[in-house]
């Protein structure tokens, strides 16, 4: 507990503290960058243009649209909008799938027995490998790079999952069973709340398994559009700047994406901190 | 309204529970009160339903236990692993009142209330790990109230409490079984506790768990902490169950097996 006075320094503390933290976090990545632009200055090599010029192409290529598209150009809305729609397609269905199957192989020991070994099986299998199977099932396009990116995020998930429904604390299942709880309001009100910290631990891997599978299905050929195609695209031009562009682009969404979930998970388990810490 | 006739519980060879024979009548509070290892929780999980006895019956007002049977609540003595985390204090009073068939807000109402009656209605928007210990053992008694049980079972609800918030919760329960007149069955291994709380005691010994005596509390049924631990009769009764609960791990070598017996069959 503070008293009243010592509120105020402390909280100036917090703020050199935070300001520090963002120093420390960023520090690295300037000094990183800013020796890479000397390198590729000096060294004035075609394959390595300087980090300020792959910006300056990147915003030239994607962003400087009108304000109506939020800045975004017509190539951008080709090479990002498909590309990011699909990745949530494939996580929305990865998810929603590997919840549902995670929460029966957790809480049903017969679903375990029988579905065990065929989920150890096939979360082994490098996604990549099956590329071709899915491009047989679904030909090429979407629905093929859509289910290359659900069999690759789908694994994290449900397994963390069942994980989680399995490790429900005994006297909560026994108060829920004391208490009659129905079955869907077990799982929606026990179940579903004490896995979720190891569901979203999950997401986070699904999440950069999505995004590695998202970029490969649009390498194969017959894809027009999306950050993959575009790479490729630029490649057999030796458009050396896009293919940059493309790779710093990749870097920054995957940052931004976890830094979004991260959010979420922070609003969504604020009890899990606070029980553990008043545990601590 | 609670009868069980010949209920044994048996793991292999070892015999957790033995014969018991025991009734609870409407209005009732009965502690029972043992020695560790007696079988107290697994007779208590019994009559919840929670494990199924491997001998005898169970009957609750008039039917067969088989499963978790209607208009039974349970405390469990670990507050902290009975309560939800990520629910807050008066959700988790409202979750068992789901099965009620109430709208949200009569739920949300009868939790404030059964919260007001245990004077937790200020935390009703916290979560149950920012209170202390007294208060979340409060909030899981506020829960079972809420949920307006035909029989409260309580398993040694105030073992991991402080002796002054243990008094406190002790004449919580003896409030709600004066001016509602709930029907509860408490465990303890406190001995104080279960006089001081009982209106009949069952002395249970152990290997295996049976029962040993049953003691009618011949105190006046308005307790208080200090009077009524100094009444001679409290006292003349505290040292007979005492004498019963000790005498059955003393004396229970040469009539029940012995501790020999018991590592044998493990």
């Amino acid at each position: 507990m503070t008293t009243a006075t010592a509120t105020a320094p402390r909280r100036r503390g917090v703020a050199a503290r935070l300001a520090l933290g963002v120093l420390h976090r960023w520090l690295p990545l300037a000094v990183l960058v800013a020796c890479w632009e000397a390198a590729t200055r000096i060294a004035g090599s075609v394959f390595f243009p300087p980090p300020s010029d792959i910006v300056r192409w990147m915003h030239e290529i994607w962003f400087s649209g009108p304000v109506g598209r939020l800045f975004l150009t017509e190539q951008a809305g080709d090479a990002i909008g498909p590309s990011l729609g699909r990745m949530a397609l494939g996580l929305a269905i990865a998810t929603v799938a590997g919840v549902a199957v995670g929460l029966a192989l957790g809480r049903s020991e017969r679903a375990f027995a029988y579905l065990d070994p065929l989920v150890q099986f096939a979360r082994v299998i490098p996604p990549p490998t099956l590329v071709p199977v899915f491009i047989v099932l679904f030909n090429l396009g979407t629905q093929m790079q859509v289910a290359s990116i659900v069999f690759s995020a789908v694994w994290p998930i449900l397994l963390n999952t069942a994980d989680g429904a399995r490790s429900v604390d005994r006297l909560q299942m026994d108060t829920a069973e004391t208490f009659r709880l129905s079955g869907p309001d077990r799982i929606r009100y026990i179940v579903i709340p004490s896995a979720l910290p190891k569901i979203f631990a999950g997401l986070r891997l699904a999440l950069s398994l999505a995004l590695i599978l998202m970029i490969f299905s649009e390498l194969l050929p017959g894809t027009s559009d999306g950050l993959g195609f575009e790479l490729t695209n630029a490649q057999s031009q030796s458009d050396l700047p896009t293919v940059w562009a493309v790779i710093v682009l990749l870097g920054i969404l995957g940052y931004l994406f976890n830094t979004i979930l991260l959010a979420v998970e922070r609003r969504v388990l604020g009890w899990h901190r606070g029980a553990r810490k008043a545990d601590a | 309204m609670l009868e069980i006739t010949g209920l044994g519980h048996s793991y292999g060879d070892h015999h957790v529970l033995r014969d018991v024979n025991l009734t609870v009548a409407e209005k009732e509070l009965v502690t029972i009160v043992g020695p560790s290892g007696c079988g107290k929780s697994t007779l208590l999980r019994c009559i919840a339903g929670l494990i199924a006895p491997t001998a005898g019956s169970v009957v609750l007002n008039g039917t067969a236990i088989d499963g978790v049977p209607d208009g039974l609540a349970v405390v469990f003595q670990d507050y902290s692993r009975s309560l939800m985390p990520w629910l807050t204090v008066r959700d988790n009073v409202a979750l068992p009142l789901r099965r009620r068939g109430l709208g949200k807000g009569e739920r949300r109402a009868e939790a404030l209330r059964a919260l007001r009656s245990v004077g937790l209605e200020d935390a009703a928007a916290k979560y149950p790990w920012q209170l202390s210990g007294g208060m979340q053992q409060r909030v899981s008694i506020a829960r079972a109230l809420a949920y307006r049980p035909s029989l409260l079972l309580m398993d040694e609800p105030f073992g991991s409490v402080d002796a002054q918030t243990r008094e406190d919760l002790e004449d919580l329960v003896l409030r709600f079984h004066r001016d509602e007149g709930m029907t509860i069955l408490l465990v303890t291994h406190d001995i104080d506790e279960s006089v001081y709380l009982g209106d009949r005691v069952v002395v249970l010994a152990r290997d295996p768990g049976r029962i040993r005596k049953e003691l009618t509390v011949t105190l006046p049924p308005d307790r208080d902490q200090i009077a009524t631990r100094a009444d001679p009769a409290f006292v003349r009764l505290r040292a007979e169950v005492g004498r019963l609960v000790r005498g059955g791990a003393a004396d229970g070598g040469a009539a029940d097996g012995g501790p020999a017996d018991h590592l044998a069959s493990e």
